[in-house]
Formats: C-alpha cells, structure tokens, sequence
C-alpha cells in the first residue's frame, strides 16, 4: 500500500497474490522445509509413543519381577488393565455394559458444563457491565470461590436426590466460577476505544453489548471452556460418590471396594478418553468463533 | 445558516484516581463553519482530545457551551463522525461488515447495510478486501475501514484525533490526500487534531493554536492555500512556508512551557 503512487489514490487495490514463484531455488526451499516439518511431526509422535513405552513397560515389568517393591495387587498392571478394559468392552461390567457408564458420565458432565457456563457467562457478563451489582456481590462471589465447592455434592445429593440433577448440579458449580471469572473480566478488559467508536456509530445499549461487549468477552470465555470442561468432569465423578448407580465414576468406586487396582486404573482411562475428546470438539469450536484473531506467534513458517 | 461547531466558554475538568482536580481545557472558545476544514495543533497534553470528545458528546463539559448545528449538545448526535487515534474498527468483524456497522445500528436492514458498505469500501480503495479481518490489513488500510465506517453515515461534522500518526510518512501523504478527495465530496466539516503543524496546514482551512494545559485557544490561522490541493506538493510552496513559520512562532512558546512542565514534574 505504501508503495503507491499518490496519483492512484482512489485505484482499486487488488488482493496481494505474493510475488510469483519464479525460481527453482524457491520451490526447493520450500520443498525442504515442508519435509523437515513432516519429519519434526513424526519425531513427536514417536517420542510420545515412546515416552508410553517406556513409563508402561517399567510399570509392568517392575510388578512382574519385583512384586515385593510394587505389588500389582495395590499399585495395578499394564497388562491388568487391558484384560480389564478388554473385559468391559467385550462382556460387561459390574454396573451393566459400559457404554451405558460412559453415556450417563457423559450426560451428567455435559449437561453440568452447559448449565454451569450458561449461568457464568450470563452473570459475568451483568455484572461485567453492572457496577452496582458487582460491588454488591463481589464479595459473596468471592467467599463462594473460596471454598472447596465439591462438598456441596453432599448437599446436592441430599437435597436433589440420587439421580442425574445432582450430578448436573455439582458439576455446573465448579464450572460456573471459572467461567464467571472470565466473563466478567473478559467484559471488564474490553476497549475502550471500541466502546466509544461503537456508540458513535449510532448503537444502543443492547447492541453495544451484542456487538461489542461479548464478542470481546467471547475470547476470555472460550479460553476458560478448556478448564471448566475437565472440571465438569470432575463434579460428574464426584457427584456419582455421593451415591449413584451407574456411571465411570460409580464404577472406578466399585473397583474401589472390590481392591481392583486394575479397575480404577482402567475407569482413569476412560475419564481420560473422555477428556481428551472434549479439549478436540472445544478446540474447533474455539477456532471457528475467535477465527478473526490473528494466529499464534510463531506458527507462521519461516524458509 | 449557524455555525457547524461552537464551543463557548468551554472548561472541562476531571477528577483524578487520587481524588485531585485536573483541569484539561479552561475556558476555550472556538467557531467552526459549515463545510469548513479545522486543524487543532497544541502541545501533548493540552486537551486536544478531551476538545473532540465534548464535541462528539461522549463526556459532558463541566462549564460552558457546546452547540452542534445550532443544538446544544446533550449526547451522542447522529450526525457525527469520529475517527480514533488508534485502531477502533471492530477486529471480530470483517472488512465488510465494520463498515455496514453505522447503517445497521440506524436501524437499516443488513442487506441494505452491506449493499451501502460495498460501496463505501470501493470508494476508500478496498474493494476486494471485504472478507478480511483486520488483523490480515495493513495499518494504513485499517484506517481506510475506519474512515468508510465512519464516512458511510454521512456525517455531517467529521472529528478526527490524529488519525494518521501511527502510519508512515509515505502511507500518511496519501491517506491525507484521499482524505481531502473524501471531504471534498462531503463537504463535512471537518476537525482534525493533529500535534503535526505541517499537516495541519496542508489540511486545513483554519488552525486553531491551543495553549499548554489546562487547554485554551491561542490564535486561530486562516489557511488561505488555494484547493484542490496535493499535501505532497502544498509544502514547498512559498506561501506554506510562511504561514508555517507565523504559526510555529506561536505554537513553539507552548511546546516549551508543556515540555518544562514535564521534565519539572519527571524530577519532582
């Protein structure tokens, strides 16, 4: 742009298409560099995969060999493990067959997590925007935060009963904190500048808050969607404690009660599983709403 | 016909996190005529900015009185425009619909809105870059967003606080002059805070000296330089020169009374 002429002020500015790719030694260079990237990616998948050799096979053998240092009977085995699963998957479990474990998990973390960062979100975002209101309740907010939330599962399973509302409950409170603190923040730290160039252009207060205020909340918020989706996990498991009949949860404690070291490991996996596969749909979610931020620093290839 | 811009007795004050009174502008007068092109040049911190807000009714003025297009000001009037200093186009919004924002928020239809857009964009020389976001811009074509975003309402007093000092000097001469083309065909009135003399007079028609803070004006230059103009090419005219060395004689005495009072305050 700043190359222009003055005189083609008003000219339509085309779209850089990059200069062409004229030499060979370009296209070369690129070539090796695209190679030398694959070549990064498969050393990471293979140090990963031997990273998990390693900690199993030291695991299993030590249990095998040297059972009087790490009795399998206390500490689990590799191999136990995936007898376990295998069992599970291919038979059933103590609970009844295991998908219908990992269904009501699911359900009970899902549905925790929606109701937990619909509330947060919602009176992050008043009070964000509300002075009175925060100032009021700052402070119970803040005592509420402090302490350990998971004992209210107790309270829920009294007071909700042994079905899935408890579950729901306790998961939703631990995710409400995080992802109100990131709302109400995320409203706080919003320009300034963009406020006013908004109301300049003409929007009420509503659409200050649609168009403006959420938006630039909305990177704050999804940031703490990462946590509070393990923490949803946390209050589902947790809730299931309290008293339940099916569930991972209920089953890693039935494991528990049986002194199957394999099966906790075993239920471990599955929440893992279960974990990992959440981070991947928040991920893309996350980059389909915040697609107009510029990439990370240092993603760009350099040749 | 009243004038565009009248501030008449106008003195702001604010109070600062320590509960002290700071006083930004004290008792500033200033006329701007319809159509007219008004530059503002004053040291740093002498309530240049502050000027542009009381104007645009986005903060009240403690004393005094600040009428736009004969209404005193009592909030935000649909016929203003504002172009901020640093990036305020919307970065979750792409080209296209930072610039439909005006239109939608007056209660036009998104179509309607984009349709308006469109052309606004291909006048500022974007045409192609709809879908962009503003990160993938270069500064100066963020600017172009700003000014069609800003443009597009069809504003009929156009504020902007130094607007073209992030760029660089060759990108700035051609913002500058697309920005006269724009006004020419809008015949806005214009004010334009700038801490650049220089383009302060190729710019305007008029430039008003504001005095070291708390902010008053000083003198006021007419800027007799005949139009159409190439702000390039105004500046070795013999004219330019002179006017520029009148003005600096005046502006100079403030720039030194506000850079002692920082060094003063930077030792206390």
């Amino acid at each position: 742009m700043s190359g222009r002429s003055a005189a083609a002020r008003l000219d339509v500015v085309t779209p850089e298409t990059g200069a062409p790719q004229a030499a060979a030694p370009i296209t070369d260079l690129s070539a090796r560099r695209i190679r030398a990237r694959r070549r990064y990616q498969f050393n990471v998948y293979a140090l990963r995969l031997l990273t998990a050799a390693i900690v199993l096979g030291a695991w299993e053998l030590s249990t095998r060999y040297a059972p009087t240092v790490i009795d399998p009977f206390f500490w689990g085995q590799p191999s136990g493990i995936w007898h376990q699963l295998v069992v599970w998957v291919t038979d059933e479990t103590a609970l009844g067959p295991l998908w219908r474990q990992v269904l009501v998990t699911m359900e009970e973390t899902v549905g925790g997590f929606i109701v937990g960062t619909i509330s947060g979100v919602v009176i992050g975002v008043l009070m964000g925007r509300n002075r009175l209101l925060s100032d009021v309740f700052s402070i119970y907010i803040k005592a509420a935060n402090a302490i350990p939330r998971v004992v209210l599962g107790a309270l829920f399973a009294i007071s909700l009963g042994l079905d899935i509302r408890s579950k729901i409950a306790t998961a939703a409170v631990l995710v409400f904190f995080v992802v109100f603190f990131n709302a109400f923040q995320g409203v706080r730290e919003v320009e300034r500048n963009l406020i006013a160039n908004a109301r300049i252009l003409g929007a009420d207060n509503r659409k200050l808050t649609t168009e403006v205020i959420i938006p630039s909340a909305l990177s704050w918020i999804i940031a703490s969607l990462h946590i509070s989706f393990g923490l949803a996990l946390v209050g589902a498991v947790v809730g299931e404690l309290f008293g339940a009949t099916e569930g991972v949860g209920e089953l890693i404690y039935s494991a528990e009660h049986n002194f199957n070291a394999n099966g906790v490991f075993a239920g471990m996996l599955l929440l893992a599983a279960m974990a990992l596969i959440a981070e991947a749909i928040i991920t893309a979610l996350e980059n389909r709403l915040i697609k107009w931020r510029p990439p990370a620093v240092g993603s760009e290839v350099q040749i | 016909m009243p004038p565009a811009i009248e501030l008449h007795g106008v003195t702001k004050r604010f109070l600062t996190p320590s509960g002290a009174v700071f006083t930004a502008l004290r008792d500033l007068d200033m006329v701007v005529q319809p159509g007219e092109f008004c530059a503002v040049v004053g040291p740093t911190g002498c309530g240049k900015s502050t000027t542009l807000a009381l104007i645009s009714g986005l903060e009240p003025a403690s004393e005094g009185q600040v009428t736009v297009l004969g209404e005193p000001v009592t909030g935000i009037a649909k016929e203003i425009g504002y172009v901020f200093q640093s990036d305020a186009v919307f970065p979750w919004k792409t080209v296209l619909d930072n610039v439909a924002a005006g239109p939608r928020y007056h209660g036009e239809t998104s179509r309607q809105a984009r349709e308006k857009a469109r052309e606004w964009i291909a006048r500022v020389g974007l045409a192609g870059f709809e879908d962009r976001y503003p990160y993938q811009l270069s500064g100066g074509m963020r600017k172009r967003v700003a000014l069609a975003q800003s443009l597009i309402n069809e504003p009929k007093i156009l504020l902007m606080d130094e607007p073209f000092s992030a760029l660089d000097v060759q990108t700035r001469a051609l913002m500058e002059n697309e920005l006269l083309a724009l006004w020419a065909a809008s015949r806005a009135s214009v004010v334009f805070v700038t801490h650049d003399l220089e383009e302060a007079i190729a710019l305007a028609d008029r430039v008003f000296v504001i005095s070291a803070g708390p902010g008053t004006v000083k003198a006021n230059y007419p800027v007799p330089l005949p139009r159409p103009r190439n702000v390039t090419e105004i500046r070795m005219q013999p004219q330019f020169t002179q006017i520029y060395s009148e003005i600096w004689n005046d502006l100079k005495d403030e720039v030194l009374v506000s850079y002692e009072r920082q060094k003063r305050s930077g030792a206390a």
